[in-house]
């Protein structure tokens, strides 16, 4: 089995918004497969109908070898999942959380135990497992529905933003943990808005806009296609306006950042020798220069038409 | 396919222990479960000096395992989806009869443990039981009967516990009063026979004035019947109503 998903046609439909359309896509064994689009591209929905939370209007979605609508309960079983939106019983403590979600997915109690205490000593959670939930921080809660999410020893754990929001120590854990699992042949589906996250930790991503897949690659490959679009961030020891930059060649836009000028060109040699000359001839000194490859933020916002 | 099934009951003891440790470990169970009933009672009781304190108790008993077992269960849902953690829990391999099985069962046990108060009233302004099997078989039979009618009226998807609870308060008073009892079906006219032949509560409460009082309105076994149909169609109802309006609430 080389893909764990399969996802043919999935669409969904909420009162005439198509909040998903005719989507396809594969997620292959052992990777860390990202999951990007802007609010209300349809990420959680599509979510959603993989873990067999909502039913799909059509197609379908085959989950680890099963139909997540004919088989739900074999699909669910092997796999982990962390809802966008959700929460751990408040009024129970930490441990009995855990020991409920084992109980949800039949693990005999010995092993239960054991593997909840390992993952809760890896998020830093065991000192206070015998807490009520109510008194955890978020970033503690959103720790603990992860190792809720993972107290089966799922092989495919599906992620919507599990980070957002959360200070960087939390999400730090978060993602240790995470790119443990490919050197296990686990598999990661991960939604999230941070783009650095994703071209960090996702071997392919797919980024979907209105309900549709609009590229699925690797990172870096994205990042290619847009390549004729580098861009050259430079300041100057002291203010000038725009328009002084402008009459230089091969710029196509200029932005101004802060103290910086974001220039972006289709010629970064020529550019900065201009620029050079520039600051030459205006009797500015050059306090920092750097080439810029587009960031996945770019290909992002390129493919998704957003600002 | 024996196995799964015998899996899935498993589950539904989770979903049970943790019903019972959330909802009805704390709250207003006890107090809508138990004292309200018995302020119905004792209300009547110093209104009715006609009616025997059997006939009382019976009610009493009747009233109590009703409201307490579908005082918790129609709020699971809603509450579950408002605090946001009905995702979680149907994100996990269990199938939505275990998770109505489940909720039913902890409903169960709250509405049957409750009858000890008022039977140990009974006991002590001295009624007898004089057929305590059939009294515990009854008990056993109304507690499922009922927490599934419960699990009925959380169907609606309306994720505002208190929408639901005024549908149900309305519900359940409205079935108390029509039920046999604050008057024996016997002394009611025609058409409140008939109303009162669609309450299960009629039934249950037709039982437990046969184990106290000796005397019953319907045979003994048409009760037991009956009872265990509405039990039967009351849970398959709730499970399919849930089954469609459970992903509404998302
Ligand atoms: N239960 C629902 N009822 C009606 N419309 C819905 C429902 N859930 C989602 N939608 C709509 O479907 C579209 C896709 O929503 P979805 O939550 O999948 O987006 P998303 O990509 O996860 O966005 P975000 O980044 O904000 O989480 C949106 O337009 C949303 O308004
Ligand atoms: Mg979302």
């Amino acid at each position: 089995m080389d893909h764990v998903v399969e996802v043919q046609n999935l669409t969904k439909i909420y009162n005439k918004l198509v909040a998903v359309d005719h989507i396809n896509f594969e997620v292959k064994k052992g990777e860390i497969f990202g999951f990007l689009g802007p609010n209300g591209a349809g990420k959680t929905t599509t979510v959603r109908m993989l873990t067999g939370i909502i039913k799909p209007i059509e197609g379908h979605a085959i989950i680890l070898g099963h139909d997540i609508q004919k088989e739900p309960l074999k699909a669910k079983q092997n796999i982990g999942v962390v809802p966008e939106t959700s929460n751990a019983y408040v009024d129970l403590s930490a441990w009995q959380n855990m020991m409920l979600m084992a109980e949800l997915y039949g693990i005999p109690k010995k092993e239960a135990e054991a593997r909840a205490e390992d993952l809760l000593r890896r998020l830093s959670l065991y000192q206070r497992k015998n807490s009520k939930v109510k008194g955890f921080s978020k970033g503690m809660k959103q720790r603990l529905i992860l190792c809720m999410a993972l107290i089966n020893d799922p092989v495919l754990v599906f992620l919507d933003e599990p980070t957002s929001g959360l200070d960087v120590q939390s999400s730090r854990m978060i993602r240790e943990i995470l790119l443990e699992f490919p050197k296990e042949g686990k598999t990661i589906f991960l939604t999230t808005h941070n783009m650095d996250e994703a071209s960090h930790l996702c071997d392919r991503v797919a980024i979907i806009n209105h309900g549709k897949i609009a590229a699925i690659d690797r990172p870096a490959t994205l990042k290619n296609t847009i390549k004729k679009l580098n861009s050259i961030e430079i300041s100057f020891d002291s203010t000038i306006k725009a328009e002084n930059l402008s009459k230089i060649p091969h710029i196509i836009e200029i932005r101004k950042e802060g103290d910086k000028f974001i220039i972006s060109t289709d010629d970064v040699d020529d550019l900065i020798h201009s620029l050079t000359d520039f600051a030459e001839s205006q009797k500015l000194k050059i306090i920092s220069l750097n080439t810029m490859a587009p960031s996945l933020e770019e290909v992002f916002v390129k493919l998704t038409g957003e600002v | 396919m024996t196995f799964q099934f015998l899996d899935q009951l498993k589950r539904s003891l989770g979903i049970m222990k943790k019903d019972i440790r959330i909802y009805y470990l704390k709250g207003p169970v006890v107090i809508s479960g138990f004292l309200m009933p018995l302020f119905l009672f004792l209300a009547f009781f110093i209104g009715s000096r006609n009616l025997s304190i059997e006939f009382l108790i019976s009610g009493l008993i009747g009233m109590t395992v009703f409201f307490t077992a579908t005082a918790v269960s129609p709020i699971i849902a809603p509450w579950e989806a408002q605090v946001q953690t009905l995702e979680r829990l149907i994100s996990c391999p269990i199938s939505i009869t275990t998770l109505i099985f489940g909720d039913m069962l902890a409903s169960f046990i709250f509405g049957i443990l409750i009858a000890i108060l008022p039977i140990a009233i009974g006991l002590a302004m001295g009624t007898h039981i004089t057929n305590p099997i059939i009294l515990i078989l009854g008990l056993l039979l109304g507690g499922v009967c009922f927490s599934s009618f419960g699990l009925i009226l959380s169907s609606p998807p309306s994720n505002a516990p208190s929408n639901i609870m005024m549908i149900s308060s309305l519900v359940r008073f409205s079935l108390v009063f029509i039920s046999g009892i604050f008057i024996p079906l016997e002394n009611m006219p025609y058409w409140g026979k008939i109303i009162a032949s669609f309450s299960p509560l009629t039934y249950f409460t037709d039982l437990t004035r046969y184990t106290l009082q000796g005397t019953n309105y319907y045979p003994v076994l048409l009760d037991f019947i009956l009872l265990l149909g509405f039990s039967a169609l009351f849970f398959i109802l709730a499970v399919k109503l849930h089954q469609r309006t459970i992903y509404k609430r998302l």
